[in-house]
């Protein structure tokens, strides 16, 4: 019985050791990062595994679903990503014109100023709902995935081309507008 | 006053050969695990990760001293210092070359097994002075190892030492080579005093010396707290037992201790079974090969590299097995390996009666 084992014992560890030797060996050999949809992706059996990340990056899929990012040019802020989020990180506020400020790239008529801007990147939970609800396609996942910061502020992320005189500035310029309004209104 | 300064110059140069060592056996010890597991190890500091380990004991030299409150101060602070003093003193009596000596004693093997017992009161010391209950395991668990497998390593030199009939370590080298000074032979029949060679290394000299080799060697794992031998550390269910409490440099001792013992058992076991410092490479007829690889720095050659290639084995083991059980590592010891130990020991007396006479 105690032979018995003792064999097993010495038989199983020798053949153990033949397997971690032979993989000690087959480390000289790096495994390509291969994009997933190739059909030898599954080929490479041996070398080693590791992706020195930074300095080498996987090939990622088109269609995944990474941080967001908006241009701001083409937006009509219709604050519709805003709602369509299931976590409220968009966090938009309108200023209205009181003329057609322009055109988006695909001719939509822009009619108000964002004032603000942000998405917390920290709340975002990556479901992508804001790029499908978005009428201009303004908003997009992009394929970036490593931020990190030691600062929470830092994965606010603000897309409003505004500063704060221009703000000021729009608003002052919607109210004169009302107050116009409403004086051609009173004077009629 | 000269010989003042040698005495005080050989533990600084065994010292800092000690402290080199396990710089590298450490990054050795990471890349191999890496390798094994198709990792790449260490790769950051310096070219592919070469100052790892440099780094490393610059960080714990810079730690604070931190003892736990509720331990026992003295025992606390001396454990690492009794721990490393045992493996350091093993290294006085290790033979490196012909005449490359520290001390010449006529019982250095006698000695080296008595000092390095030591370390076991010193782990326990860690344990005990820790006041952590998985330190107090771990050293619990070290102690019942180490004064078990002392046992197989005992009579596996002792199988050896029959055979060689003296516990000089250097003479016993010496009586491995093509200096030796009496007549030895290959598997007892075919003298190989002027052929020397790896024909006329102990385990070739009487075959079942190399079951007593792997005896000894097995035991020297448990001996040193290695894998699968590591119940005493055991990361996992222990959180690296008797030396959990420590930190900064009182931890680089006690793992500059480990290291050392690694290379001090493995050293040993090249000494007493595999030929010491004397070359592998055979006499042919007309080509002296093992006269030319014999001398002063081929010794330390030869020694460094035999010693490195089991150490790279033990790594390699490591990586391999895992952990024995509690059980498991007694009924190894003391069912297979203690028998087989004697069994060795008692062909040992029949050959020195029946084959060398």
């Amino acid at each position: 019985m105690m032979l018995k084992t003792t064999l097993k014992g010495l038989t199983t560890a020798i053949k153990g050791l033949r397997l971690t030797v032979s993989h000690l060996f087959r480390a000289r050999k790096q495994r390509q990062s291969v994009d997933i949809k190739q059909a030898k992706y599954f080929d490479q059996q041996e070398g080693v595994a590791t992706v020195q990340y930074p300095k080498v990056q996987m090939p990622i899929p088109e269609v995944a679903r990474y941080q967001l990012d908006v241009e701001i040019d083409d937006c009509i802020v219709c604050d519709l990503c805003a709602k369509a989020c299931p976590v409220d990180c968009i966090d938009i506020q309108a200023i209205k014109s009181p003329q057609a400020i322009g055109h988006t790239s695909d001719g939509s008529v822009k009619r108000l100023y964002a004032a603000k801007f942000d998405i917390d990147m920290a709340k975002c939970m990556y479901c992508g709902l804001c790029t499908v609800v978005c009428p201009t396609e303004c908003i997009i996942m992009t394929d970036q995935y490593d931020r990190t910061s030691s600062n929470l502020a830092d994965l606010t992320y603000s897309f409003s081309d505004l500063n704060e005189q221009q703000i000021l500035q729009r608003k002052a310029e919607w109210t004169q507008f009302q107050a116009e309004k409403e004086a051609a209104k009173s004077k009629r | 006053m000269d010989n003042l300064i040698l005495n005080i110059l050989t533990p600084l140069i065994i010292f800092a050969f000690i402290a080199l060592f396990t710089l590298f056996a450490v990054y050795a010890e990471r890349k191999i695990a890496g390798f094994v597991q198709d990792r790449l190890g260490p790769m950051e500091t310096g070219k592919f990760g070469l100052l790892q380990t440099f780094a490393d004991i610059l960080k714990l030299l810079q730690k604070e001293f931190i003892s736990p409150r509720a331990a026992d101060r003295l025992l606390f602070a001396l454990a690492p210092i009794v721990i490393f003093v045992a493996v350091f003193i093993g290294y006085s009596v290790m033979p490196w070359s012909p005449g490359l000596i520290p001390a010449q004693t006529h019982t250095g093997l006698f000695f080296i097994m008595a000092v390095v017992s030591i370390d076991a009161i010193g782990i326990l010391m860690a344990g005990w002075g820790s006041n952590n209950k998985y330190s107090l395991l771990g050293a619990i668990r070290a102690i019942s190892q180490m004064i078990s497998y002392e046992i197989p390593i005992g009579l596996s030199l002792i199988a050896a030492v029959m055979i060689s009939q003296t516990l000089d370590l250097s003479l016993i080298a010496t009586n491995q080579g093509i200096e030796a000074q009496t007549d030895i032979f290959f598997l007892g029949i075919w003298q190989v005093n002027e052929i020397g060679g790896f024909l006329a290394w102990n385990i070739f000299q009487a075959p079942h010396l190399l079951i007593a080799y792997v005896i000894f060697f097995i035991a020297s794992l448990a001996e040193c707290n290695r894998a699968p031998f590591d119940i005493p550390e055991a990361e996992s269910e222990l959180i690296g037992g008797f030396h959990t409490e420590y930190g900064g440099i009182r931890f680089a001792f006690i793992f500059l201790a480990e290291y050392a013992m690694m290379f001090l058992v493995a050293m040993l076991g090249t000494v007493i079974f595999l030929g010491g410092w004397n070359t592998p490479l055979p006499n042919i007829g007309g080509l002296p090969l093992a006269h030319w690889t014999s001398g002063i720095i081929w010794g330390i050659f030869w020694t460094l590299s035999k010693s490195l290639f089991i150490v790279a084995v033990q790594i390699w083991i490591r990586w391999t097995l895992p952990r024995f059980r509690a059980d498991q590592l007694m009924a190894l010891c003391w069912k297979v390996l203690i028998p087989l130990a004697f069994v060795t020991m008692a062909i040992s007396g029949l050959w020195r009666i029946l084959v060398m006479i």
